[in-house]
């Protein structure tokens, strides 16, 4: 206590049982929990990687469609069951259509006599190029690319890259085969 | 004769094997009723006495209880069913039918569907029960929060759960289900922002690493998809549900026992 009446009083001298101080404990405790901090992000981190595979046992996604001049004009539905998968000719080129409904997922059917995609569970309907006009779908169904082989010059179909026609990129030139 | 018999009781009860077991003996003095009921790991989750508040079936229909009840159930007969079942594209949808078919008292599948629908509609009623009795109002408010996550769960276990018999029903449900996953804001690829998430022209989020991606274990519902919703059926949710559950009930007892006054 101090004697002075307007001065603060004095600390105690520095206490310490074998060198351990408030000031070594603050910084072990702060060592420690920050320590703990980082390994419990890191396990975190780890346990989310785990989750995402590396390699995945599906079957490939590119194929090879046939030769250009065995599709007439129209909706060919060969690879349908096995790709999921329409490959479609107009008069100036050739696309291939997704088969999946872009609604809720399931697979539409093509309806050749009233020359339209018609999705089965709630109805959702395309014009032969893809674009919905009816029902929930919001968008159109998605263009997949399309090429030619260099080596056989049949048509090659890779799924896993896909076209959509609301973002502009079906005049992407691998989104369809010209003048085909 | 009779004192035979007490004869030997007095050797049982007096031997150290009984002792080590039954430590407080006979509960004849409201002292060894408490001890007993305290000192017993299944007794003593519930309280050593019942209020009267709690057995009024008028007021609380006793429905969050048929509810656990249920979830007993399905853990018993879900458990038998696991030694039948193999969750591979192969075998999921024939071991179901050899489930009922080949395996006496095969009606435990029924059993354990019939169940689900019953647990989920019970934790409706339970929900609805709480509500019109205004059993949520404060201090009650944090375990209305529980019972909502609970909630969510169960509808998550009839998710994973449905899944698993593999059939045309399964399959698009679970495709139009989980679909809706790619829709996650930042997370999904049909979602809002994420075109946001990229560093200079790769893209972050894509069709292999997304919510969807992580929900599925794949592009599609397949072979991945069915063995993570079975490990997420049988052990994840039901961990974090037991886990829940037991701060539900804890929070009932440490608010004075159900139906109790405010």
């Amino acid at each position: 206590m101090s004697t002075a009446p307007n001065s603060l009083p004095t600390p105690p001298e520095e206490l310490s049982l074998d060198g351990v101080t408030r000031r070594s404990t603050l910084k072990w405790m702060t060592l420690a929990w920050t320590g703990f901090a980082a390994a419990t992000a890191a396990g975190l981190t780890a346990t989310m990687r785990f989750l995402f595979p590396n390699v995945l046992f599906e079957p490939p996604t590119r194929f090879k469609a046939g030769d250009p001049s065995t599709y007439a004009l129209g909706v060919d539905e060969r690879w349908k069951e096995k790709f999921g998968v329409w490959i479609v000719r107009d008069t100036s080129s050739i696309y291939a259509l997704v088969a999946v409904c872009v609604h809720l997922g399931c697979t539409p059917n093509w309806l050749a006599a009233q020359n339209k995609f018609k999705c089965p569970c709630h109805g959702s309907g395309y014009y032969v190029s893809g674009i919905n006009f009816e029902g929930p779908a919001p968008r159109p169904l998605e263009r997949a690319e399309i090429g030619i082989s260099a080596e056989d010059g049949q048509i090659i179909v890779d799924k896993a890259t896909r076209y959509l026609y609301e973002r502009g990129q079906w005049t992407d030139p691998k989104a369809f085969v010209k003048m085909a | 004769m009779g004192s035979r018999w007490r004869d030997i009781q007095q050797a049982i009860v007096s031997s150290q094997l009984w002792k080590s077991i039954f430590r407080v003996g006979i509960p004849d003095t409201n002292r060894k009723r408490v001890l007993a009921m305290l000192g017993n790991v299944v007794l003593h989750l519930h309280p050593v006495k019942t209020r009267k508040s709690g057995v009024k079936m008028r007021y609380t229909w006793c429905a969050g209880g048929v509810t656990f009840f249920l979830f007993l159930v399905l853990t018993f007969t879900g458990l038998l069913l696991m030694f039948y079942y193999r969750p591979t594209v192969e075998y999921a949808f024939v071991d179901i039918l050899d489930l009922r078919e080949q395996v006496p008292f095969g009606i435990m599948r029924e059993v354990h569907r019939w169940g689900a629908h019953a647990m989920v509609i019970s934790v409706w009623i339970h929900m609805f029960r709480v509500f019109m009795t205004g059993s949520y109002k404060p201090p009650r408010e944090f375990n209305w929060v529980i019972g909502v996550i609970l909630l969510v769960l169960t509808l998550l276990l009839s998710f994973t759960g449905y899944l698993l018999p593999w059939d045309q029903l399964a399959i698009w449900a679970i495709t139009v289900g989980s679909n809706m996953a790619s829709a996650t804001p930042l997370l999904g690829i049909q979602g809002p922002g994420t075109s946001l998430l990229k560093i200079g022209d790769i893209q972050l989020v894509t069709s292999t690493n997304d919510a969807r991606f992580g929900l599925l274990g794949g592009r599609f519902v397949g072979a991945g998809a069915l063995l993570r919703f079975y490990v997420l059926h049988c052990v994840g949710i039901p961990l974090i549900a037991a886990f829940l559950m037991a701060v539900h009930f804890w929070r009932v007892r440490k608010d004075g026992g159900i139906s109790g006054p405010v």
